[in-house]
């Protein structure tokens, strides 16, 4: 059984925060809910390195195992989904998050945040695929038609990478080695392709 | 050879940058923020490191001993009634009875009281509602009752904040602590043993419990409102840690109460009847209470003899008018 993941390449990443408009446009996601960010670490030095990240949908997920109401459950896909209905919007989930994914609609005086919102790898929640409740809930279900999560569909360096954990990440390898290979090449009348990420970017 | 010396460097840069890569990944690992276009709640860190440490605290160490030491706590109680039993009146009720808690003084006992079993039960709803209540509530139904859980727990927690300091107002000076209070512990109060250590409006015993509800309530309340406000913006790192000190604390207070529920209704006899009535016998005064007992007496002879001069003097007066 595949299990979903997504994978950032941070030697392609520009920050363009694409992925995060899509989201946001796709899922009609609420006004200061983020269901994905990108992050810049050391932001305009040379070297900066910029994550798109979100809900990372863990195998043995911190988010399930906090949760005093129990309402996280883990699709066929491995994705980690949750239950509206059932959620009392403690926030436990979001300080067990390692990645800060579970958001949160109200402002939350008196402990009152609403229900949680975080990323559904496009594939909605409990219930019926497609049908309006689920749209109004979580939004999209991409996955149910086929498709993969928008955010990487659209990106246009390729840096966000989702599907298969063992397919991307093969992918992602092959890349990586083709990518260290090209930087090696001092030889300029080399015929190898060079393969785009900052490092070689900056270098050429 | 200048081939050989430039396949070096490169594979010195090429190791440096593999070295860079790492490093950056460790950072990010250890939390390390960044910039975030988005905002939010340290939306431009990564990866919080505390969020598992968290969890298992959580999860394991509080769940799993606070869970132990509750059911110690009523075995060892059940148990110490079992072969102590009551503590009974050693002599006959002497069918006088004097006051002992105010009105006032009863109206905030009881009032701290409720809020604090319903916060307990709330609480503990949150943390094992999960493994004992589901089973038996199902899904639908217990989130339909942590809601509610929640909500009162959230709002009922600064009323008894409000009970708890003033508590502590008015029965700070009863519950200093002196020299007969060592006596008392050395003789176990009376409870292991069959002495009566002197005590005077609270004995050594209460004062302990008064303490640890002053110092674990603080403790509480002051986690609780953070907790409850989780719109100020404060780093996650400052929530779990509100989160462990409340959770240790709220254990501390409800072992406590426990065993203060059980000397003050089935371990002591006409102990619950003070609180209730505010008033009780001489002889449970002078069995539990002597000194506090002693100096009643003493005020009391004092009030009589100066209310029977003014009345000598108002007669006095009286007569003075008449003539
Ligand atoms: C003094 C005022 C108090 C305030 C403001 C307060 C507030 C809170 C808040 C905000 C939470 C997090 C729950 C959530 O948001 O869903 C919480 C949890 C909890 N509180 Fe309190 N509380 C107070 C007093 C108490 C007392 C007196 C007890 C016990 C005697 C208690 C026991 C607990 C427990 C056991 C939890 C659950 C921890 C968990 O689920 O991991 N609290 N409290
Ligand atoms: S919300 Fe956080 S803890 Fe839960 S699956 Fe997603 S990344 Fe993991
Ligand atoms: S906020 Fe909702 S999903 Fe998150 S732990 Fe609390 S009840 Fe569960």
């Amino acid at each position: 059984m595949a299990r979903m993941k997504f994978l950032c390449d941070d030697e392609r990443c520009i920050e363009c925060n694409a992925c995060i408009t899509a989201c946001k446009n796709e899922h009609e996601v609420p006004w200061g809910v983020n269901r994905r960010r990108v992050v810049t670490i050391d932001d305009g030095q040379q070297g900066e390195t910029s994550i798109s990240v979100a809900c990372m949908h863990c195998s043995d997920a911190p988010c399930a195992q906090v949760c005093p109401v129990d309402c996280f459950y883990t699709t066929e896909d491995g994705v980690v989904l949750h239950d509206k209905d059932l959620c009392i919007g403690c926030g436990y989930c979001f300080y067990a998050c390692p990645f800060g994914a579970p958001q949160f609609p109200q402002d939350g005086a008196f402990g009152n945040r609403g229900k949680m919102d975080k990323c559904t790898y496009c594939a909605g929640g409990p219930e019926e695929d497609n049908s309006e409740a689920e749209f109004e809930k979580y939004g999209r279900n991409r996955l149910a038609e086929g498709k993969l999560p928008l955010c990487a569909e659209m990106c246009s360096t390729k840096a966000l990478l989702a599907g298969d954990g063992d397919i991307i990440s093969k992918l992602f390898s092959e890349r990586v080695v083709k990518r260290q290979l090209s930087q090696e090449q001092q030889d300029p009348e080399s015929r190898q392709v060079k393969l785009w990420g900052w490092k070689t970017a900056y270098k050429d | 050879m200048n081939r050989f010396i430039l396949f070096l460097t490169a594979l010195g840069f090429s190791s440096q940058s593999i070295a860079d890569e790492h490093n950056i990944w460790r950072q990010i690992r250890e939390g390390i923020g960044g910039y975030s276009a988005v905002t939010g709640q340290e939306s431009n860190i990564l990866i919080q490191a505390s969020g598992s440490q968290w969890l298992y605290i959580r999860n394991e160490l509080i769940a799993g001993t606070g869970a132990w030491l509750l059911a110690l706590t009523v075995l060892a109680l059940a148990g110490f009634f079992l072969i102590r039993g009551r503590v009974k009146l050693t002599e006959p009720r002497s069918g006088e009875r004097i006051e002992r808690w105010s009105r006032s003084e009863r109206w905030l006992h009881f009032y701290t009281a409720s809020l604090f079993i319903l916060l307990a039960i709330t609480g503990l709803s949150l943390l094992y509602g999960r493994s004992i209540l589901i089973p038996w509530l199902g899904h639908d139904g217990f989130s339909r009752f942590a809601d509610i859980a929640k909500i009162i727990h959230n709002y009922t927690g600064p009323l008894f904040t409000v009970g708890l300091v003033m508590m502590g107002m008015i029965w700070f000076q009863d519950n200093l602590f002196n020299k007969t209070d060592l006596t008392w512990f050395k003789q176990f109060g009376g409870l292991i043993g069959d002495k009566h250590p002197s005590a005077g409006r609270m004995n050594a015993g209460e004062k302990a419990w008064f303490w640890l509800l002053m110092i674990a309530g603080v403790l509480v309340s002051i986690t609780g409102m953070n907790l409850d406000f989780p719109n100020l913006d404060q780093y996650r790192l400052i929530m779990q840690i509100s989160h462990i000190i409340h959770s240790v604390s709220a254990f501390l207070l409800i072992i406590g109460a426990l065993g203060h529920i059980y000397i003050g209704t089935i371990g002591t006899e006409g102990a619950l009847q003070g609180m209730i009535t505010g008033k009780v016998d001489k002889t449970w005064a002078r069995q539990h209470h002597d000194l506090w007992y002693q100096q009643h007496e003493n005020l009391t002879v004092q009030k009589n003899l100066s209310e029977s001069k003014k009345n000598i003097s108002t007669e006095q007066n009286n007569s003075g008018t008449q003539i």
